[in-house]
């Protein structure tokens, strides 16, 4: 132990001079790769451990029976989901017994992915999403408050111009396709969601559609 | 030709500082983290663009892709409130140290009458614990009443925090200390028994929902 202290001068013995410089250092390499990996590891995992939630406003549940005349929904999107599978119909529902001026509601499929649903709905919406774009580039021209276009921008949502969307889902429809549904109904700037149940009309169409 | 003298360099290069950092760094991340209890189903939701964080006074209800119902409430107090409730309701008796063991704990997925011997269950077998879930159907509808008990203790707790908060001389909002209501749903579960679990909520007047999502690329606001 003692010739730890002793400093590295007398050159006679090579391989005697070499055990002695060893013992001083110790190898870090371990130390610093583990302490890079717990690194790694935390820095992942309490960035990701967080959820996100999507916040989803259901209608109030009322015992009084529908007003039938109520106004009628004029600019409205359904949607029918089933397993992985989308329909929708603009406008009023006709069943094949009632048709209305254009004949019976036809089912049109679409699917998930940006340029089937988002497209779908980015065209009828386009009412609120032209005029959202023209007041961002009026933020960018710092022409507009961030505050004012928020508010805004829910009040564009609520107009009557812009499109209202229902959801009816069948016995077969899974959790994301609900949730990817709603997804897309929020990126095309949609105020007005509701998930309301089926009509036994629209669940015979569906299957129809579906058998196809 | 002079001899050139190399200088004796060890080839080694000091990582004293690199080692300090990154054990501050460790040292950091390990006291920032929280670790979360385990649960004993994991979950996997769909993704979407929302950039909202789960709310920290939260009540939960979580669904797998069987069908089965979990049940889970945040504050620690306001669980021993619903606890106690439930208990006298469905006339189920918990010890002292029951109940303290349920404030600590996290989701759970069992009737009323399984609760003792789940909580007595050391953490880790609770995963095995064979359970058809918390009911909900219209005759033994034990769901509703946890939520309804929880909303009513989460919200007593919550003015209690409140007022708190007040005294300190901050100005807090009292809507962030009333409880906020979670559905996590497994994305391969079916709509129609998320629908259910929905269709409880809106019986006992609560509208706004929250999905638990994991969150993916907005197209409105790529950064």
């Amino acid at each position: 132990m003692a010739e730890i202290a002793e400093s590295g001068g007398g050159g006679h013995d090579k391989g005697k001079k070499r055990a002695k410089k060893s013992s001083t250092r110790v190898d870090m390499t371990p130390m610093v790769d583990l302490a890079f990996l717990l690194l790694t590891f935390f820095v992942l995992t309490s960035t990701f451990s967080k959820p996100k939630v999507m916040s989803l406003a259901y209608p109030a549940k009322i015992d009084e029976p529908i007003d039938k005349n109520a106004p009628k929904l004029n600019n409205g999107i359904t949607f029918l989901l089933s397993k992985d599978k989308i329909f929708y119909y603009t406008g009023e529902f006709y069943p094949a017994d009632r048709p209305g001026k254009d004949g019976p509601t036809k089912l049109t499929e679409t699917n998930f992915s940006a340029s089937g649903l988002r497209k779908v709905l980015a065209d009828l919406n386009s009412y609120v999403l032209l005029r959202k774009e023209g007041m961002v580039k009026k933020v960018k021209a710092k022409q507009m408050a961030d505050t004012t276009y928020t508010r805004e921008l829910e009040q564009l949502k609520g107009k009557p111009e812009a499109l209202k969307v229902l959801v009816k889902t069948d016995d077969k429809a899974l959790c994301k396709n609900f949730i990817d549904l709603i997804d897309e109904v929020k990126i095309a700037e949609i105020g007005v969601i509701a998930p309301v149940p089926m009509l036994p009309a629209e669940l015979k169409l569906l299957e129809t559609q579906l058998k196809k | 030709m002079p001899k050139i003298k190399i200088p004796k360099s060890s080839p080694s290069i000091d990582m004293t500082p690199m080692v300090d950092l990154a054990f501050l760094l460790v040292t950091f991340f390990m006291l920032a983290a929280s670790f979360r209890p385990s649960e004993p189903v994991t979950v996997e939701t769909a993704s979407s663009i929302s950039d909202k964080v789960i709310p920290e006074n939260n009540i939960m209800v979580t669904l797998d892709p069987d069908g089965k119902v979990y049940f889970n409430l945040t504050n620690p107090e306001a669980r021993k409130e619903a606890l106690n409730n439930m208990a006298s309701l469905y006339k189920v008796s918990f010890n002292e140290e029951q109940i303290e063991k349920f404030a600590l704990m996290s989701t759970f997925g069992c009737t009323m009458k399984e609760l003792p011997a789940y909580i007595d269950l050391p953490g880790d077998s609770r995963k095995e614990f064979k359970t058809e879930g918390i009911p909900l159907d219209s005759l033994d509808n034990q769901l509703k009443n946890w939520i309804s008990y929880s909303q009513m203790a989460a919200l007593n707790t919550g003015k209690t925090a409140y007022e708190e908060a007040k005294q300190k001389g901050l100005a807090p909002d009292a809507d962030d200390f009333k409880p906020k209501f979670i559905i996590r749903a497994d994305g391969k579960s079916v709509y129609k028994k998320a629908e259910k679990v929905i269709d409880v909520f809106r019986e006992l007047n609560l509208n706004n929902l929250n999905f638990v999502t994991s969150s993916e690329f907005n197209p409105n606001n790529p950064n």
